[in-house]
């Protein structure tokens, strides 16, 4: 049976549809339902700021909420608009655009979440400070929002510029895209939430340094969404490049592993360069007088938390442009595909890996700074050996690549 | 593009050395970071132990690694081998 290509660019935009709107619920609901549980706590700890905490957690999950709101509108869109030209080329640009937005908005919601719970745990011990704690949440919870927006202005894009007149690649480039934004975007809205929620706790703890925790805060989460607009680059590049000089195989399957590489090894620098920064902030506030000796062990931290998604935009730059032999030969795309796949996924764990013992490097320099030379020694030999992983996974990738 | 029986299990094969290799270093890079974690703070409480804790925590990641190590050897053989 032969389906017509106009089948294929409404089923492509009903399936993006659904993708958009069920996986950007996800983070949504668990941000929110972090922030309800939190109020919940707060609340039986002191029941007569019961309206403040309320109000502090309705806030915090509308916040969170707006993740999931692109994710709707998005999916809205892809219903009724009505996909463009009809081109197998639409088709599949649509269903990268729900997979954006539908992955995309996943780590926002989650980061979102975690300032309004901090908040409104923070309201329990110090109810008079419901203005500080309104401003640091609704600054933090904005900064994890970003990654869910790049997906949003990548789907949007997807959806509205017309490609359909482009070579045959754009059909793997177009999806390489929206799954490398919709994957890469996890990561970083989940770290940003980690310094924001800290920001808010450390608040109740040091409500004099509300300032500089929020100068912290901005700063660890700026660094946390860099893989995400790593995610961005590499879907930009693959949507506005021009491909059409390639063979169509295997060059097809080496941009959607492309598009995997840096997306999936963006997950875990994401969320590990997050988890140092939270401790950065728990840190400052901690002890404000070593916010000098913290800042540098988070900065440090957080670089080497970021390698495996470097090596993850590496793999993708050079899938993108090395020149391939022509070949109908099924094995060559399947080698370049794998490649990427390798290589995205062997960088998530020790992104996390990474980013889990800086955070606890962090902590205890804020607490026993005389350490802080060891500390910094102790972090950096264990974040080597935890990157051995991803540099198996390169290696792999570059064999795949270079050598089969 | 007509696929034959041999072509299909080499692609088989280094699609499987891109999982196994892919999927096998999310684990010990996790877990080598929590023990990275646990000795930093360790230090943190107790730093005149400091040697003994690096060399604790080096011989833990060690093991750790030899999942990773798996992958890597069967993600070779994959490629190479077979």
């Amino acid at each position: 049976m032969s389906i017509e290509i106009e089948a294929w660019v409404k089923l492509a935009a009903f399936a993006g549809a659904g993708f958009s709107m069920g996986l950007g619920a996800i983070g949504a609901a668990v941000g929110e339902g972090y922030a309800a549980a939190k109020a919940n706590a707060a609340i039986s700890e002191k029941p007569d700021s019961s309206g403040d905490i309320v109000k502090m957690m309705l806030v915090g999950q509308a916040i969170a909420e707006t993740a999931a709101i692109f994710a709707l509108v998005i999916a809205v869109l892809l219903l009724f608009a009505g996909g463009g030209a009809v081109s197998i080329i639409t088709a599949s640009a649509l269903m990268g655009a729900g997979l954006s937005m539908g992955l995309g908005a996943i780590g926002s919601g989650v980061g979102a979440g975690l300032p309004a719970g901090q908040a409104c745990a923070g309201l329990a011990r110090q109810p008079e400070l419901s203005r500080n704690f309104t401003t640091t949440m609704l600054i933090g919870a904005a900064v994890s929002q970003t990654p869910a927006i790049f997906a949003m202005v990548i789907a949007f894009m997807l959806m509205f510029i017309n490609f359909a007149g482009g070579s045959l690649h754009m059909v793997a480039a177009l999806f390489g895209a929206g799954l490398c934004m919709g994957f890469g975007a996890i990561g970083s809205g989940v770290g940003s939430g980690f310094p924001a929620g800290e920001a808010c706790a450390g608040l109740a703890r040091q409500p004099a340094m509300g300032g500089q925790l929020t100068t912290n805060m901005l700063i660890g989460a700026a660094v946390s969404q860099t893989p995400a607009i790593f995610a961005m680059v590499v879907a930009f590049m693959l949507m506005f490049m021009n491909f059409s000089n390639l063979p169509l195989h295997p060059a097809s399957a080496a941009l959607l592993g492309a598009g995997l590489a840096t997306g999936l090894a963006a997950i875990g620098s994401g969320v590990g360069s997050g988890l140092a920064a939270g401790a950065g902030c728990e840190g400052w506030a901690r002890n404000p007088l070593t916010t000098g000796n913290v800042l540098v062990i988070m900065l440090v931290g957080q670089a080497v938390s970021q390698t495996p998604s470097i090596f993850g935009l590496l793999i993708s730059f050079v899938l993108m442009f090395k020149s391939y032999p022509a070949t109908e030969v099924f094995l060559a795309s399947t080698a370049v595909l794998s490649a990427g796949l390798c290589m995205g996924l062997g960088g998530i764990g020790s992104g996390v890996g990474n980013g889990m013992t800086a955070q606890s490097a962090v902590s205890w320099v804020a607490r026993n700074v005389e350490q802080e030379g060891v500390l910094m020694r102790t972090m950096l030999v264990g974040q080597a050996v935890s990157q051995s992983t991803a540099i198996y996974a390169m290696v792999i990738a570059l064999a795949l690549i270079f050598l089969v | 593009m007509a696929i034959e029986g041999a072509e299909l299990i080499k692609a088989a094969a280094f699609l499987g050395a891109g999982l196994a290799m892919g999927l096998g270093a999310i684990g010990p890079g996790v877990g080598e970071g929590m023990v990275g974690a646990k000795a930093c703070e360790a230090i943190g409480k107790n730093p005149e132990e400091a040697g003994l804790l690096t060399r604790t925590m080096l011989v833990g990641q060690a093991v750790s690694e030899s999942t990773g190590i798996y992958s890597l050897v069967v993600a070779l053989l994959l490629l190479f081998v077979v």
